[in-house]
């Protein structure tokens, strides 16, 4: 399940959603709105989605990533709107029989959700200025553009 | 032919242009053609190679055929997460 919410997450249903008997391993990624990019004091974000086309991107990332990494189950959810130091912006999480699988398909998960998914973001800086986070879009018919990771 | 198109911006492209959606007629035939109109027209400053275009809620390539009543989104550099 891939959602963009424009309001916090409730952490405890997302993790009963993943409840699995088989399941070993619970690996989470939780990223953070953070205070700097670039040498830049950044005082807030702004994220913006085009909501249809992300989720259906974002649940394509997770079917690959369950078929890959032979998942029991994933769950991504990304923010949309106005959030502040230390918000939670986007929360991954996936279960597996065992550990290695779960750690590198939260990573692998995170990655192409970075790379393919339309959503933009804002940056709000100390002193008023704001301007949007030129990130790269990867996919059969974007440019070959190096994926700039934040 | 003239087509009527429904284009939605978003980031750095709805800043360009002061708008969220518009349609607009046009005798473009493919997206490319028609993102070529635009940014003549607006100034738009991402060349078309940094973008990708959603064509009805899909990605589609730049040169699939443009049709009367298509809903486009022309897609900045995304930055998730």
């Amino acid at each position: 399940m891939f959602k963009i919410s424009p309001t916090p997450f409730d952490l405890d249903r997302l993790r009963r959603e993943l409840a699995h008997p088989r399941a070993g391993a619970l690996a989470t990624f939780e990223g953070l709105v953070r205070d700097h990019n670039d040498g830049q004091p950044v005082r807030s974000l702004e994220y913006e989605a085009f909501v249809p086309l992300a989720e259906k991107e974002g649940a394509r990332i997770l079917g690959e990533a369950r078929e890959r990494f032979s998942l029991l189950g994933a769950i991504c959810f990304h923010r949309t709107g106005h959030l502040r130091i230390g918000d939670l912006a986007v929360w991954v999480g996936v279960t597996a029989e065992h550990r290695a699988a779960a750690f590198d398909a939260c990573r692998h998960i995170i990655d192409e959700v970075k790379a393919r998914v339309p959503i933009w973001k804002r940056e709000h800086y100390a002193g008023g200025a704001s301007a949007w986070v030129n990130g790269a879009t990867r996919g059969e018919s974007a440019a070959s553009v190096p994926p700039n990771f934040g | 032919m003239t087509k009527t198109i429904r284009v939605q911006y978003f980031a750095l492209l709805r800043d360009q242009r002061g708008l969220a959606d518009e349609k607009l007629a046009t005798a473009a035939d493919t997206p490319a053609g028609l993102y070529a109109e635009l940014r003549a027209r607006h100034g738009f400053t991402l060349p078309v190679e940094q973008l990708r275009v959603a064509m009805n809620d899909e990605f589609a390539p730049w040169d699939a055929p443009l049709h009367d009543g298509d809903a486009l989104v022309f897609i900045p550099p995304v930055a998730g997460g």
